[in-house]
């Protein structure tokens, strides 16, 4: 009997503790948000630095935004949608599943040419010309304005027909990625911040805002993850990549959804942003 | 129909044909060794056969990239012989397929095969078959439902599967874009009408064969119960 007793109290003990700390968790808040592929990597430091300063969670989503869209539409539970586009966000808040007036363009994305292999992709990105790979990988030019951009720059190049038949087709930005990184792709076109990578990303002094109108330079490798060579397609050769984030109705009474559209505005989170290589 | 989803309708009827003839060529020896043998490795070599049936597709996905990629032992064996890489051809979509629907081949023949009593094969023995004889006069007639079956599945399956064939495919009109991946592609652009369409014929489709494939076998034994 006694024992049972014991078991008992501990069992209330146990269960107020829990209760307690469930609580504490909640007063913190928490906030689901959905990212395009391209931006996973900048937002797993920035999640490191909302949590810093908020003191709010992050739960995390990477993938298409078009495969979002039809989940957010289905009713997934996100609060937050990171898009890789600016037509997404947009349709969202027309359609009623996201809040009028809340979206905003956190990022503009930055094309590469990359490989795996190192010296192949040089800095003006002659090599699309000179038939030294066999496939070049592209996110879906239908679902991914990466891909979109890409093609893009095909045409401007005036290649696209010739190299159509070289093409292989990611769902996503990701997909493209592991294309070239098992090396079954020679080339593809990516966001230079998957190139960057997982490591310590160098703030370019030179890069803020102009970066889009500057002249292609040299391979700039900023760490020793990043490995291979790549092009930073100029700006004028695509159309730009303006990524909107928005809050969506499911995350419209969470503090912590607005804390973190805040955050992204504010000086840390966009020295993060830039110094992956987007533009603001 | 379009032109395109003709292309990606026959493309996808094409990879199931041929992956089921080659999934039987190879996996009718391979069953009826596995329905006869005592041998020692038969737990392993049953176990690899069902290995697609247990891990997941992305799995499979990443480690036929990698095998099949430039630097993978597959990917440098298919060069050496000239034959380029497999990744983006309607080829490696082959193979992968066989790979993949392995098991809903060999298993319902290994079960038709292990069904035969062995006292069947002897008489036929004492008659002065041989054992090639016994094989193809005497058992594959008898197992001719698990053939069915396992045909039936081998090319349903094939024609279901997705995420193997999005993972190495590249998604390339008329190479590797099967049905699934295409209605995958119009799910993601919020295409559903044309999503609709073909997702609407696949789950007619599957309904079709599996209806015909258990009135047909139906006074058989149940195979395909056991199979699974």
């Amino acid at each position: 009997m006694r024992r049972t007793h014991a078991i008992f109290r501990r069992l209330t003990v146990f269960c107020v503790v829990s209760l307690a700390l469930c609580t504490s968790h909640s007063q913190a808040g928490e906030v689901t948000v959905a990212v395009a592929s391209n931006f996973a990597g900048p937002m797993a430091r920035l999640a490191a630095g909302f949590t810093a300063a908020s003191g709010h969670t992050l739960r995390t989503s990477v993938g298409s935004t078009g495969k979002f869209y039809s989940q957010i539409v289905a009713g997934a539970p996100f609060e937050v949608l990171l898009a890789a586009d600016i037509e997404t966000p947009r349709r969202l808040i027309a359609e009623g599943h996201a809040v009028a007036g809340s979206n905003f363009s956190y990022a503009i994305g930055q094309l590469v040419l990359w490989s795996a292999l190192p010296g192949l992709a040089d800095d003006q990105g002659a090599v699309l010309a000179s038939g030294r790979f066999t496939k070049l990988a592209i996110a879906n030019p239908k679902l991914a304005p990466y891909g979109r951009a890409g093609l893009e720059v095909l045409k401007a190049r005036g290649l696209g027909a010739t190299l159509s038949p070289k093409l292989v087709t990611g769902e996503s930005i990701a997909q493209a990625y592991q294309f070239v990184a098992t090396g079954n792709a020679e080339l593809g076109f990516v966001a230079l911040s998957q190139v960057i990578g997982a490591g310590q990303p160098r703030v370019n002094n030179a890069a803020p805002g102009g970066a889009n109108t500057q002249a292609p330079r040299g391979p700039v490798l900023p760490d020793k993850s990043a490995t291979g060579s790549y092009w930073r397609v100029p700006s004028n050769l695509y159309s730009p990549i303006r990524q909107d984030a928005v809050l969506l109705q499911a995350g419209a009474k969470n503090a912590a959804a607005a804390a973190l559209l805040a955050y992204l505005k504010s000086a840390p989170a966009k020295a993060v942003i830039q110094a992956y290589g987007y533009g603001l | 129909m379009s032109d395109a989803t003709w292309i990606t309708v026959r493309l996808t009827i094409e990879l199931a044909a041929l992956s089921t003839l080659l999934l039987l060529l190879l996996g009718t020896p391979l069953a009826w060794w596995l329905a006869r043998t005592r041998s020692a490795i038969k737990p392993l070599a049953a176990s690899l056969v069902a290995m697609p049936l247990v891990l997941p597709p992305s799995v499979i996905g990443f480690y036929l990239l990698l095998l099949m990629g430039p630097h993978g032992p597959v990917g440098q064996f298919t060069q050496w012989l000239g034959l380029g890489r497999l990744p983006f051809t309607f080829g490696g979509l082959v193979v992968a397929s066989v790979i993949y629907s392995l098991p809903f081949v060999v298993q319902p023949l290994q079960q038709a095969f292990e069904a035969i009593p062995e006292r069947v094969l002897e008489a036929a023995a004492t008659l002065r078959a041989s054992p090639l004889d016994r094989f193809f006069t005497v058992a594959l007639p008898l197992a001719r439902p698990g053939l069915l079956t396992a045909s039936v599945l081998g090319f349903a399956h094939t024609v279901g599967e997705f995420g193997v064939v999005l993972m190495i495919g590249g998604n390339i009109p008329g190479q590797t874009r099967v049905l699934s991946v295409a209605i995958f592609e119009h799910v993601e652009a919020a295409e559903f009408e044309q999503a609709h369409r073909l997702a609407a014929g696949m789950v007619v489709f599957a309904l079709v064969v599996l209806v015909t494939l258990y009135r047909v076998n139906r006074p058989a034994r149940d195979s395909l119960g056991a199979a699974r």
